[in-house]
């Protein structure tokens, strides 16, 4: 009988939101409906947060608690509200067409997966962290959400993509390092909040441009 | 830091207080305030620089910089001359712009506005770039005064020509920027920009070779050496008149401050064939510079190819100075360096004296084509009066300023020392003649400015209303031509001044003595040889005018009727029965028709209304830019087949990128 290691039950919990996090952008991925888009996004802001104050509690560093509120305050609420209150204004009901059909989309998912794990092999080698098998979930969403971007037409979908992105980065840094200082943290969660309302304003530019935010539209280079 | 580097310092501050400051003033008044302040803030500069000891080298810092950095700043004599330099013909520019831009606070207020925020911009820029010591503030500076003067240069940016002329000296400048970026990155030692841990850097042959390669480059796009001068004929005219002269006369030489110091500071100890490349370049930039300027029809266009001649000759110099300097010839390496710099402070007078006079002629006629100019001197005494010395200085004939430096250089062209390379000893006399060449040449192009400009008839233009220059602009350029006048009768008190520079630059051996046969002469080698006396030269002269005045008057007996001049028998004479500017450049368009492009339209003789016309081009575009826009258009060409402007694609192309370097990475780790 192999000897019996018992995972800290700590450890255990961040692998399931690891998990979890992974199950998230598959069904962001697989997800044709803008607003339940916008929940997805909400719920892995807001498992972000979970994980980032269990690795707290299992790492003793009280101040990734705040990196955990401010996560779940801007990433679990505020920015899903704003994208949703956008999506109200612009008025942006209809279904979310893919440039490529879902089943292929991901079939091609779980090749990156595979992908990220074999790449975050080497470098969790490295880490004497405790949080070792969660770098390649955390790659995985980065390139999962990477895909996501690709995938979609609109600019809606596509910009959730790239916070999606934004989230999987921070879980990477997370968990390959105990958190990043307080400051970077600020400055990112600032950056995100800025971004945002760029893209805002760049949305109803982009549809009083082109009457649509289909950025097939866009196709031309100013060419013609 | 010391009392001379901090009032240079406040100075350079004060100019950024003008420009902010005049950015809450009305347009009228920031003219009225901010001229004189300059040229008040200038004069203050040279004084203050004038008192710096030789030998002291200050050091200090500006408490501004990125992230709590600072910004080392230093004062040593090849900055002071320099800042003199810069003082002296931004005082004169100053005082003429308060009087030049009076017209433009009624029809067009928000140019002035920004002439008064750029204009003391462009000269605080300027006067950073010469107390920088390290890579970071030399560049910040060197950029904001590229920047500055090119908004400066687009003031009338509804003309289509001057927008061309300021896109191509944006992008050469920026190419320019570019080299000296690499260069001062291979100049870096560890890391460290600051040029005080440059100086101190062991340097393999090779590397030092690429620096001064990337060098010439970058400080050569600013200074116009072939083949990167296409802007300069351009962007001078396109500016105002002062803002040329500034550029002609002072930001040009920024490059050469760069070249001097990257050589023989930075560097250290500069390899022979550097030189030959230096000399081979300047004297080609030089030649070509005076041919085209003897073949233009536009003044400031002339101006503008002169100003690419004389750079030539300055780099030529420097070229002669690593020349001997390599060869451990200290003594005539510092007579060739002392020349040069002389020759710059002289060609900052006289080009700026010529620019502003012509600026006066433009405001006062809005003619820039010699072909409808012509009699000012009747109508514009004050400007004719100026622009003679000027053109005198420029010419190269004593005893202005200009012929001393060119002497001077000719002396040292002229003396040969034993080279270790032979063919060396046999070749620099070529040099020699290119600058006598090149001095025959800009005489014949002086020759035909004054001539067609002030002389003989007007052609076709209303003379009655041209007005001469106001007092602002009198005041500047007086001091201009009296600036030209006394640099050219006391040499020997310049040369005394240069050979503290030169001996910082060169060693303790680099100072040569003009003072052999006293200070009444100004003797480069020995009194064998050659020497030149101003002061008893300008003393016959003034005799000469004397008696003549004298002998005239004891013999005029004072009657006289006015008749119209014999008519050679032919009864009508117009205008256009004197010489144009075309034709009295017609001799060297036969003779040199194979060095450039020229277009020429010949009229049949059974022509009723016959029309001759010509136009010269610069042969560099046909021969190196349109092949090379070519090449960009062709090579963008093949891009846009993989760039089909799709969004979605473009994230692909970004994430197989992605995808690529990780699977890289995980390939290299065990």
């Amino acid at each position: 009988m192999p000897h019996w290691n018992p995972v800290p039950f700590a450890q255990q919990l961040l692998d399931l939101f690891a998990a979890l996090l992974l199950l998230i952008v598959f069904a962001m991925l697989s997800q044709r409906r803008i607003l339940t888009l916008i929940h997805l996004f909400a719920l892995q802001g807001m498992i972000l947060a979970l994980s980032i104050a269990d690795s707290a509690w299992l790492t003793h560093q009280p101040h990734l608690y705040y990196s955990a509120a401010l996560t779940l305050g801007l990433k679990g609420v505020i920015l899903p509200g704003l994208l949703r209150r956008l999506i109200g204004r612009l008025g942006v009901v209809w279904d979310v067409e893919t440039l490529i059909n879902i089943p292929t989309t991901m079939l091609l998912g779980i090749v990156l997966v595979i992908f990220a794990f074999n790449l975050a092999l080497p470098i969790a080698h490295f880490s004497h962290t405790i949080l070792r098998n969660t770098l390649g979930i955390a790659l995985a969403s980065v390139l999962l959400s990477f895909m996501m971007m690709i995938t979609r037409n609109k600019a809606v979908p596509q910009v959730i993509g790239f916070l999606a992105m934004e989230n999987g980065l921070f879980f990477a840094a997370t968990s390959a390092t105990y958190g990043m200082p307080m400051v970077v943290e600020l400055g990112v969660a600032l950056d995100v909040l800025v971004g945002m309302f760029i893209f805002g304003i760049f949305f109803f530019q982009i549809r009083d441009t082109f009457d649509s935010l289909d950025t097939r539209k866009m196709d031309h280079l100013g060419r013609d | 830091m010391s009392p001379a580097l901090l009032t240079v310092s406040l100075i350079l501050a004060g100019w950024l207080v003008l420009a902010l400051g005049s950015l809450v003033l009305t347009a009228d008044w920031s003219r009225r305030l901010v001229f004189p302040l300059c040229a008040l803030l200038s004069m203050g500069l040279v004084v203050a620089c004038l008192g710096h000891d030789h030998s002291s080298v200050d050091t200090g810092y500006w408490p501004i910089g990125l992230a709590g950095e600072v910004t080392p700043v230093r004062l040593d004599s090849l900055s002071c001359f320099f800042l003199i330099l810069l003082g002296l013909v931004s005082a004169a520019v100053s005082l003429y712009g308060a009087g030049y831009f009076r017209d433009m606070s009624q029809t067009q207020p928000e140019a002035l506005h920004r002439v008064t925020f750029f204009y003391p911009l462009f000269l605080a820029s300027m006067g950073g770039v010469l107390v920088a010591d390290g890579a970071y503030g030399f560049m910040v500076a060197w950029e904001v005064m590229a920047l500055s003067s090119w908004f400066l240069v687009t003031l009338d940016h509804d003309v289509l020509a001057i927008r061309q002329a300021g896109f191509l000296y944006l992008l050469m400048a920026h190419l320019g920027a570019l080299c000296l970026m690499v260069c001062f990155g291979w100049l870096a030692v560890n890391g460290d920009f600051d040029f005080s841990a440059m100086r101190q850097a062991h340097r393999e042959a090779g590397s030092a070779s690429v620096i001064f390669l990337l060098g010439l480059l970058g400080f050569g796009a600013k200074a116009g050496l072939l083949p990167l001068h296409v802007w300069l004929p351009e962007a001078h005219p396109a500016a105002p008149s002062p803002v040329s002269a500034l550029m002609s006369g002072v930001m040009l030489k920024m490059a050469l401050y760069g070249m001097l110091r990257l050589l023989f500071d930075l560097l250290g100890h500069p390899l022979w064939w550097w030189g030959v490349v230096l000399i081979v370049v300047g004297s080609l930039t030089a030649l070509f510079g005076v041919l085209l300027a003897a073949l233009q029809f536009d003044i400031k266009r002339l101006l503008a190819w002169s100003s690419v001649e004389n750079l030539g000759l300055l780099f030529s110099g420097v070229g002669l100075t690593v020349l001997f300097h390599s060869a451990g010839q200290d003594t005539v390496a510092a007579l060739a360096l002392a020349a040069l710099l002389y020759h710059a402070l002289n060609h900052s007078f006289f080009k700026g004296l010529l620019f502003l006079a012509s600026g006066s002629v433009l405001h006062a006629t809005r003619e820039r084509k010699m072909a409808k100019l012509g009699g000012l001197i009747r109508v514009m005494p004050w400007v004719a009066g100026v622009a003679l010395i000027g053109t005198l200085s420029l010419a190269g004939l004593p005893p202005f300023n200009g012929f001393v430096s060119e002497w001077l250089m000719l002396q040292a062209y002229l003396l040969r020392p034993d080279f270790p390379q032979a063919w060396l000893d046999m070749t620099l006399p070529l040099g020699a003649a290119v600058l006598a060449l090149v001095g025959a040449l800009s005489g014949y192009a002086m020759v035909k400015f004054y001539g067609i400009v002030f002389l003989g008839q007007s052609r076709g233009l209303d003379v009655t209303m041209v007005h001469d220059a106001g007092y602002w602009e009198r005041s500047a350029m007086l001091w201009l031509a009296a600036g030209c006048l006394l640099l050219g009768v006391l040499p020997n008190q310049v040369m005394g001044y240069l050979n503290g520079l030169t001996q910082t630059l060169l060693g303790p051996e680099g100072r040569v003595s003009v003072a052999h046969q006293g200070w009444l002469w100004l003797t480069p080698l020995s009194s064998q040889r050659a020497s030149y006396s101003p002061l008893i030269l300008l003393g016959l002269i003034a005799m000469g005018v004397l008696m003549t005045w004298w002998g005239v008057r004891r013999t005029f007996h004072g009657r006289y009727r006015r008749a119209p001049a014999w008519d050679c028998g032919y009864p009508a004479q117009t205008w256009r029965m004197q010489d144009s500017a075309d034709g009295f450049g017609q001799p060297i368009k036969q003779i040199f028709e194979g060095i450039f492009g020229l277009s020429r339209v010949i009229p049949d003789p059974q022509d009723p209304a016959p029309h001759y016309h010509s136009e010269v081009h610069d042969p560099f575009w046909s021969i190196l830019y349109k092949p090379l826009t070519h090449l960009l258009e062709r090579s963008s060409d093949l891009l846009s087949r993989v760039m089909r402007a799709r969004i979605a694609l473009y994230l692909l192309y970004s994430f197989l990128t992605l995808l690529g370097l990780l699977a890289l990475v995980t390939g290299s780790v065990p």
